[in-house]
């Protein structure tokens, strides 16, 4: 036993892990009663290692096999609506599969954990990593949380439950394909037990019993309609209001679950995104996923040439924590985003979500957006450098903005 | 000793390669370096083709993700990979190159500012019978190789690295082939 601040944790044990099977041991630790999945590169290993577990006997779920990722995340609604703690993983053309459905969890308001593992959209055809296929998802209504690392992944997807319980929102878990899902690395896998006191078992907020029947989810009207009991019911709006303000609320539970989990399990998730060396710096690095780690080297080698840099490793993507960016940005001349992703025609999604942020705050900083890392290009703490060093020189221009985002490739 | 290994494997698919750089990311974890990582190149994997995995060791918590880009060693479990450019690219300067091959360093005819270790893993491993589908598997056996050149995590962590990943009956011959390849390996430094 050791004590981690007041309360009493049993050790954990510590295994070299990759991240896909991180993902499954936070799957396993969260007692998930129904499993549904495809497999699809680089995700498998996630389905094939729980559904050795629910085989073996070591995890009392249902897998239940299905022939697309569609009718996976179906099933996962369906069971979540019937008081099952649910989980499914996919990647790139199967998240973007499940799209409708994707929509339909958000609006029905259940809890249901997805974990993604990044991996780029086709065409042409690849099966590496960059963050396209998720940040394409944002719209749907999902919380979204970006690991940095194996251990994150394990900690986010045993997190995400109490949140999604919470709020009733569903949450993706995403995570860098190849790059953390098929590279092993320390875990610290917690006791069941331990897991168990952070995490209750799931209370439904709707059950569907063949004694008491019930309609969920119908056809609703624009505007509030009285319904067969007199009773005046929300219109489409008002449910979709509903969607948006529990995200907008969201924040305070994340930041709340992930300081619980700290105080029993000692590592803090207690802020929406992870801050090196912010307090002296006056130029930010913003990276999210496993690129925030690879920044964090990138800031050592600048600040061995005396530059006083940091790094804003975002971890919550939706909802955005506009105020804590402005916050976290308060001393930054330069602001450098880098993005696996890119919104075409416009630029990097998190460039624009942190401008956005900044509108009407005294920040002034020059922004310079590169997106790096599209399928599976290698991204390299010396070309991070490189970016900050090429951006330092137009700070001089005073040049605030550029009106697109520079690309780290051959062209 | 050095504290900070990034170690490149070259083999062919079926080697083990990938199972090579795992163990002994294990095996230095259990030695005491609180960061490791084993990656294997990304993509696809074929039976017979020219893969490539990754290991680095360290006492901290390793933040890089990105590719290694200049090994200090490098391990070819194919000897016939050496003609591959990509093989030796980035080793830096007094670090090691360790084949599975029966010639010896100074044979192998390879200029550069590294030292060089060999050892006919391949006939340890075919006298041991440490044989699977008509593949003699080398990964295990290399192994005694990199310990002896370079010295960076002992042997006992390596054999309880493999007790931890092999069955009973799998673990004496994987041992065995380690320590006799580490006994017949020799090592040429660099001038």
């Amino acid at each position: 036993m050791i004590f981690v601040g007041k309360k009493m944790v049993r050790r954990a044990t510590t295994r070299i892990l990759d991240g896909n099977h991180a993902a499954a041991q936070g799957a396993k630790l969260s007692r998930v009663q129904v499993i549904a999945a495809y497999p699809i590169t680089p995700q498998s290993p996630v389905t094939e290692t729980l559904s050795e577990f629910v085989e073996g006997g070591e995890l009392d779920a249902q897998y239940i096999a299905v022939e697309s990722e569609h009718s996976a995340l179906a099933v996962c609604t369906s069971a979540s609506m019937v008081g099952a703690r649910t989980f499914t993983a996919t990647s790139a053309h199967g998240l973007a599969y499940m799209h409708e459905m994707l929509h339909w969890a958000a609006g029905a308001r259940l809890p249901v954990v997805l974990a993604c593992v990044n991996r780029a959209i086709g065409a042409p055809w690849n099966v590496l990593n960059d963050q396209q296929d998720s940040i394409s998802q944002r719209d749907t209504g999902w919380i979204q949380i970006y690991a940095r690392n194996n251990q994150e992944i394990l900690d986010s997807i045993i997190q995400a439950y109490k949140i999604a319980e919470s709020v009733y929102v569903p949450v993706m878990v995403c995570y860098d394909g190849y790059i953390l899902s098929h590279t092993e690395m320390p875990v610290d896998i917690p006791s069941q037990e331990d897991v168990d006191r952070f995490l209750p078992l799931y209370k439904p907020h709707t059950i569907l019993d063949p004694a008491n029947p019930k309609n969920y989810n119908l056809v609703t009207l624009a505007n509030p309609r009285v319904n067969t009991e007199g009773v005046l019911c929300h219109g489409y709006m008002e449910l979709r209001y509903l969607l948006q303000e529990a995200l907008q609320n969201s924040r305070e539970t994340i930041t709340t679950v992930g300081r619980e989990f700290g105080e029993l399990f000692g590592r803090s998730y207690a802020s929406m995104f992870w801050e090196d060396r912010l307090d002296d710096a006056d130029i930010v690095i913003v990276a999210m996923g496993s690129l925030a780690m690879e920044a964090i080297v990138a800031a050592d080698m600048l600040r061995e040439a005396g530059n006083k840099v940091g790094v804003l490793g975002l971890r919550v993507f939706r909802p955005f924590p506009k105020s804590d960016v402005v916050q976290a940005l308060e001393k930054s001349r330069l602001v450098v985003i880098f993005d696996k992703n890119i919104s075409y025609g416009l630029e990097g999604a998190t460039c624009s979500e942190i401008k956005s942020a900044l509108y009407g705050s005294s920040i002034n900083a020059v922004i310079r957006n590169f997106i790096v890392g599209l399928g599976g290009r290698d991204v390299k703490a010396r070309e991070l450098v490189d970016a900050v060093n090429k951006s330092l020189l137009s700070v001089k221009e005073g040049d605030l903005n550029k009106e697109y985002p520079e690309w780290i490739c051959d062209i | 000793m050095q504290d900070y290994y990034e170690i490149r494997w070259h083999g062919r698919g079926g080697q083990g390669a990938i199972t090579a750089a795992k163990i002994l990311a294990q095996a230095a974890y259990l030695e005491g370096y609180q960061g490791v990582t084993a990656a294997p190149s990304f993509g696809a994997e074929r039976r017979g083709a020219p893969v490539s995995a990754s290991t680095r060791i360290s006492p901290q918590t390793v933040m890089v993700v990105s590719q290694v880009e200049n090994p200090n060693v490098v391990v070819v479990l194919d000897h016939t990979l050496l003609k591959y450019e990509e093989v030796t690219s980035g080793l830096v300067k007094g670090g090691w190159l360790i084949v599975n091959s029966w010639r010896h360093p100074k044979e192998l005819d390879l200029g550069g500012d590294f030292n060089i270790a060999t050892a006919d893993a391949t006939g340890v491993c075919s006298s041991l019978g440490l044989v699977v589908a008509g593949l003699t598997v080398v990964n295990t056996a290399i192994l005694g190789a990199f310990i002896r050149a370079t010295e960076a995590v002992g042997m006992a962590s390596i054999e309880k690295a493999i007790r931890e990943r092999f069955s009973n009956s799998e673990v004496g011959i994987n041992l065995a082939a380690i320590a006799q390849t580490y006994e017949i390996t020799k090592l040429e430094k660099m001038r």
